[in-house]
């Protein structure tokens, strides 16, 4: 598929997605309600995005942006960025672990460095930190203080 | 409860009561180290495995943030501490991407050989440890005898045996040196010899095949759901080599062939291995009396700084697909960079390969996977 089509396809889908094709590969920012229906459309047929080869998320300060970076096995040549705005305060957004199983230790990574919320999360308890670690610890974000372990350059 | 001095016959109803719950690490001699698995067991038969990591996260992607282009390389190399050259190319090659460095075309030669000897070193020490882990002492030597001629080479040229931070954004960082080639073609005479003992020792061995055969089968889909790369995907059958798939240095020109098996057991991952050996050793052969001369790094500037942006970088190390994004916002330090590491998605797919198998047959499923721990926690 051409990026042209691509583009028609997922305009059908998700009507309020805008995209930029000044990068290596197509990237695509949407509503972060939509992840879910784009999620399966991918995953099926025309497109078969069975590869999610990346999944992590991006502190603006003014709000977090997920990214994922999709990828078909029956063709490596088209690669996919999808995008999706969250709020800072409350982010939250849907999983995809039901249908990229790579993406259930991927969130929990996600989840216990930024505090994004993966609604309907089989398992979403923290991988890397300790489990009793309070919320609002979130070390990946621009903010971070830890007083007595960060060294600061 | 269950009455202690009743014997218990069936095992399949006991329910929770009856589950046994054993942490495996972080101190396991098998798990090369600290990785801790919570395995709950019925009897001997695996019920669920979780995970549990961070003992050694030193947070790399957050210090990255605040070093710059130069410098956040030589962490890399503190990754995948067995690729430490193939993790330095995906970082040198993101740079020049995001800044149309030209790189020579001796660099690019050199790169290349020294990542498939990376690859070979890897493999050698993979061998070695899989076998230990399996009850067979013997082949650990064996493999170390050929890995060290690799890590001398390593030290002639690169001044380290393990963390080398050679490859720098633009080329390399100093010349190779003079016996390099003398030391590498030595190299490839004994490997040819010896590589058929590990295949009399460990390949042809009946408790290696009884052990791994059929053992920790994955499936072509299920390698792809989970994320899975390199080695063990390609054991299941799907071609997911990134030299082919995306050519980088000079993966272009030598002709190899990328190692699949279908059958997605324990014994495929390690023919993948094996074969995978010997496709590197042709890579070098044909590089070899082919290094061009001139110079070895390209004209840069003093200080990097990368367009705005975003950048992605695959490269294929011995585990697989390493990925590098780096959210740039023109300055001298990343803004955000994440590591796609090929270990944290083999990992994943631990708990569904070796449920319903036996407790004895984790240590083949857990070492076919060729997990790397600072590569799994970053």
């Amino acid at each position: 598929m051409t990026n042209e089509e691509i583009k028609a396809y997922i305009s059908l889908i998700a009507p309020e997605a805008s995209f930029d094709e000044t990068g290596e590969w197509l990237n695509m920012l949407i509503q972060s309600n939509d992840i879910k229906s784009l999620a399966i459309a991918l995953r099926g047929q025309p497109m078969q995005m069975d590869f999610l080869f990346n999944l992590t998320c991006v502190d603006w300060k003014t709000h977090l942006t997920m990214v994922y970076h999709f990828t078909s096995t029956k063709d490596r040549s088209v690669n996919l960025v999808v995008k999706a705005n969250l709020d800072r305060n409350n982010p939250a957004i849907e999983t995809l672990s039901n249908i990229w199983r790579t993406a259930e230790m991927l969130e929990r990574e996600v989840f216990e460095m930024f505090g994004v919320q993966f609604l309907n999360h089989p398992d979403l308890r923290r991988l890397i930190l300790e489990e009793a670690t309070p919320n609002g610890y979130w070390p990946l974000r621009k903010d971070f203080e830890d007083p007595i372990n960060m060294i600061k350059l | 409860m269950y009455n202690q001095t009743e014997i218990i016959k069936d095992t399949t109803n006991l329910g929770p009561e009856g589950e046994l719950v054993v942490n495996m690490g972080p101190q396991h001699p098998a798990t090369h180290g600290v990785l801790h698995l919570v395995v709950t067991l019925n009897g001997e038969t695996i019920n669920k495995i979780e995970p549990h990591l961070g003992y050694i996260h030193r947070s790399i992607e957050k210090m990255c943030e605040s070093l710059t282009y130069r410098q956040f390389i030589y962490v890399t190399s503190r990754m995948d501490y067995l690729s430490s050259h193939i993790n330095n190319t995906a970082c040198a090659l993101l740079v020049e991407k995001g800044m149309q460095i030209e790189v020579p075309e001796r660099a690019k030669v050199v790169r290349t050989i020294l990542n498939e000897l990376t690859r070979i070193a890897s493999h050698e020490l993979w061998i070695g440890a899989m076998a230990m882990d399996l009850g067979a002492f013997t082949p650990f030597f064996y493999a170390f005898r050929e890995r060290e001629m690799i890590t001398e080479i390593m030290e002639d040229t690169c001044g380290a045996r393990l963390t080398m931070n050679y490859i720098v954004p633009g080329g390399l960082m100093y010349d190779i040196h003079p016996d390099f080639q003398t030391k590498v073609k030595a190299f490839i005479k004994q490997f040819k010899e010896k590589v058929t003992e590990y295949e009399d020792l460990v390949t042809g061995n009946v408790i290696f095949q009884s052990r791994t055969k059929g053992v920790g089968v994955l499936t072509a889909e299920d390698a792809i759901s989970y994320g899975c790369s390199g080695p063990v995907a390609r054991a299941s059958g799907v071609s997911c080599d990134i030299r082919k798939i995306a050519p980088y240095d000079a993966y272009d020109r030598v002709e190899f062939e990328e190692v699949i098996e279908t059958a997605g057991d324990s014994f495929a991952r390690y023919i993948v291995r094996v074969k995978e050996m010997n496709q590197s050793i042709r890579i070098i052969e044909q590089l070899i009396d082919a290094i061009p001369e001139g110079d070895f790094v390209g004209k840069t500037k003093n200080v990097l700084k990368l367009n705005k942006g975003e950048f992605y970088q695959r490269v294929e190390t011995a585990r697989g697909e390493l990925g590098v994004y780096i959210v740039s916002e023109g300055g001298t330090t990343p803004y955000r960079i994440k590591f796609r590491s090929p270990g944290f998605s083999n990992l994943s797919v631990l708990d569904h390969i070796a449920k319903g198998s036996k407790i004895g047959d984790l240590m083949a499923t857990m070492g076919t996977l060729d997990l790397v721990i600072p590569d799994i926690d970053r």
